[in-house]
């Protein structure tokens, strides 16, 4: 039997548009949906559900709107459903602060984790979460097996490594090579009754704060040309111009 | 002031010249870095003693470094950190490094910097559609996106001081799978050339291949590659659901640009698109796009680079 806890952030999708208003981005008419990774994490953690017993608690950090996210976990067929509310922006210090938190109160054996967010793209929640609570700790893992210990796949320089983790421990999910299962309609009935259980806790200051936000640097438009036979002139620029070969 | 700390990128067991950028963005950032590296054989830091900018270079030494392990590098190089702000490379696993470091110390961290400007970091969010500037209150951890600083060039004193330390480490490697091709990885290399579905099968992947080795480039492909063809395997994805990189140099063949294969790639410092269909997204991104079939290109670029490497 083991306790689970896997972590679900919403994001803006992924095919949206970013814009920026004055200094900031302006998420209002944006699409939210799961961060794409932990959509691995809830598949990982619900296959080590099945295969050792137990339950799956997904739990977010953030306002009343990301209900949606934790519906969506529910509906997949995670058992509980946790959202610490706080409407903020979250350096990483305040985020995990408040995460470890909620993992010691609900008790967990394993967290899993997205191996980054699509809006922050940081990758810093699994690893930090882990010393935080001084647990073992893996990132970017492409394949997880259960038992008393994990046996988890994860590239290595020149190839990929299978590493041992002893438990407890926070494994970040990279895609790998499993498919996510998709909710059923017994899943979406059940998600649309289920509660969310909405805890509270004293969020730490954050000491990194957001100067601005702006577009991408434009590019200058490159050179472009037209047939094959121009790659000779380019292959040239690349070495007397760009000066990468 | 803040004092600086730069984690040495270390490399398949060598201090990589990411190190010596670290260096010049600390400098960014204000101060004269110490250099820490981590390592089982303290010969190793002898390479980074000889970036300049450097205040001083210390042998971080312990049998933790010979395996990655996070929990096990964070303490081994906590221990031996002054505090300041410490800056490590973007990579994979500095990034992961870089996280339980700041967490250790009960500080933040700072992931992907490209700028530092009057004290402040900006950093792509959302997939590089936006960029995020913030200002520190304290001391951080900064990883760096690699080819963005310029090197801090050679000329330093030679001098290093060597530490001993210790880590307890928590994972062990059971297994290593080494890639079948000697290939570089795409998160590891300096020039990507790589394939979308406009490559029609896999097999035509082995022109790319050619590319590559004639270049010591790595091979990459498109989500849509890798889904559709078996032979293509996930490790070799460049995206939002693939890998983040940031080459010298990024070659896109028959791939369209599609915004999530942008979010892995779009900050690289050159672009090349081969690519028929001259209103194809990926060509507002390129430095020099070709408008033609791979058919026709690839060989005129083989053999071109080829010569040049002769
Ligand atoms: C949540 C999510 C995550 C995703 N993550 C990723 C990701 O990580 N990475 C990724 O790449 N995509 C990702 N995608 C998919 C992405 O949206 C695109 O579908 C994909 O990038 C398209 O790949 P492609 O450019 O190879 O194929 P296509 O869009 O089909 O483009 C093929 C191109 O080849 C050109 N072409 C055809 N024949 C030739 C020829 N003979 N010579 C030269 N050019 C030719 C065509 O003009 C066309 O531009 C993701 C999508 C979603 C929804
Ligand atoms: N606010 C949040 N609530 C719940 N989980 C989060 C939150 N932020 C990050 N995570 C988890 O941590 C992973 C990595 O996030 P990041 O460190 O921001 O890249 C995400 O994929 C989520 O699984």
């Amino acid at each position: 039997m083991a306790n689970i806890i896997v972590l679900v952030k919403q994001v803006p999708d992924t095919n949206a548009r970013i814009a920026v208003a004055g200094d900031r981005v302006d998420l209002s008419a944006v699409k939210k949906v799961m961060s794409p990774y932990d959509e691995f994490a809830v598949e990982t953690a619900l296959q080590h559900r099945d295969s050792s017993g137990g339950e799956v608690t997904a739990v977010t950090v953030g306002g009343a709107g990301a209900d949606k996210v934790l519906k969506d976990a529910k509906a997949i067929g995670v058992d509980h459903i946790v959202r610490i509310d706080c409407d903020a922006e979250l350096d990483s210090n305040a985020l995990q602060t408040v995460l470890a938190t909620a993992v010691s109160n609900l008790g967990a054996d394993v967290v899993y984790c997205g191996k980054s967010a699509a809006d922050t793209g940081a990758g810093s929640t699994g690893p930090g979460l882990a010393e935080r609570l001084g647990w073992s700790s893996v990132s970017n893992t492409i394949s997880v097996a259960f038992g008393d210990q994990l046996s988890v796949v994860m590239p290595a320089s020149g190839g990929n490594a299978r590493v041992s983790v002893p438990l407890p421990a926070v494994v970040s999910c990279d895609k790998g090579n499993i498919k996510v299962r998709k909710p059923n309609v017994k899943g979406i009935m059940q998600a649309k009754k289920a509660k969310v259980d909405v805890h509270n806790f004293d969020i730490p200051t954050s000491s990194i704060s957001v100067v601005s936000h702006s577009m991408p640097p434009a590019k200058p438009a490159g050179k472009s040309y037209q047939g094959g036979a121009a790659a000779a002139e380019v292959a040239q620029l690349l070495r007397d111009e760009a000066n990468v070969i | 002031m803040s004092e600086t700390i730069v984690i040495a990128e270390i490399v398949k067991g060598a201090v990589h010249l990411t190190t010596s950028e670290l260096i010049t963005a600390a400098h960014a950032l204000g101060s004269q870095p110490t250099v820490i590296v981590p390592c089982a054989d303290a010969s190793v830091a002898d390479a980074a003693a000889q970036f300049s900018g450097a205040a001083k270079v210390i042998a971080a030494k312990s049998d933790v470094f010979s395996n990655y392990d996070a929990a096990g590098w964070a303490s081994a190089i906590d221990a031996v950190a002054p505090a300041g702000i410490i800056l490590t490379s973007a990579s994979p696993q500095s990034k992961d490094l870089a996280a339980r470091l700041a967490a250790r110390r009960g500080i933040s961290v700072v992931q992907d910097v490209v700028k530092i400007e009057g004290g402040n970091l900006t950093s792509p969010i959302y997939s590089g559609k936006a960029m995020q500037t913030v200002s520190l209150t304290g001391d951080a951890v900064v990883t760096v996106r690699p080819n963005v600083f310029d090197s801090s060039g050679s000329g330093g004193s030679g001098d290093v001081s060597v530490v001993d330390t210790t880590g307890n480490v928590a994972t062990a490697v059971q297994e290593f799978m080494a890639r079948a091709s000697s290939r570089l990885d795409v998160a590891e290399a300096n020039i990507i050339v790589s394939g979308g579905r406009g490559m029609g099968s896999p097999a035509n992947f082995s022109h790319l291949e050619a590319i590559a080795d004639t270049i010591g480039a790595a091979v990459g492909a498109s989500r849509a590659a890798v889904d559709t063809w078996e032979d293509i395997p996930h490790s070799m994805q460049v995206g939002q659901t693939g890998k983040t990189v940031n080459p010298n140099l990024y070659i896109a063949v028959g791939i369209s640009g599609a915004i999530q294969h942008l979010a892995g790639m779009r900050s690289s410092k050159y672009i090349v698109a081969i690519n028929k269909d001259a209103d194809a997204p990926i060509f507002q991104h390129a430095d020099y796009g070709i408008v033609a079939t791979w058919e026709e290109a690839l060989p005129v670029l083989q053999s071109s680079l080829a010569s040049m490497m002769a």
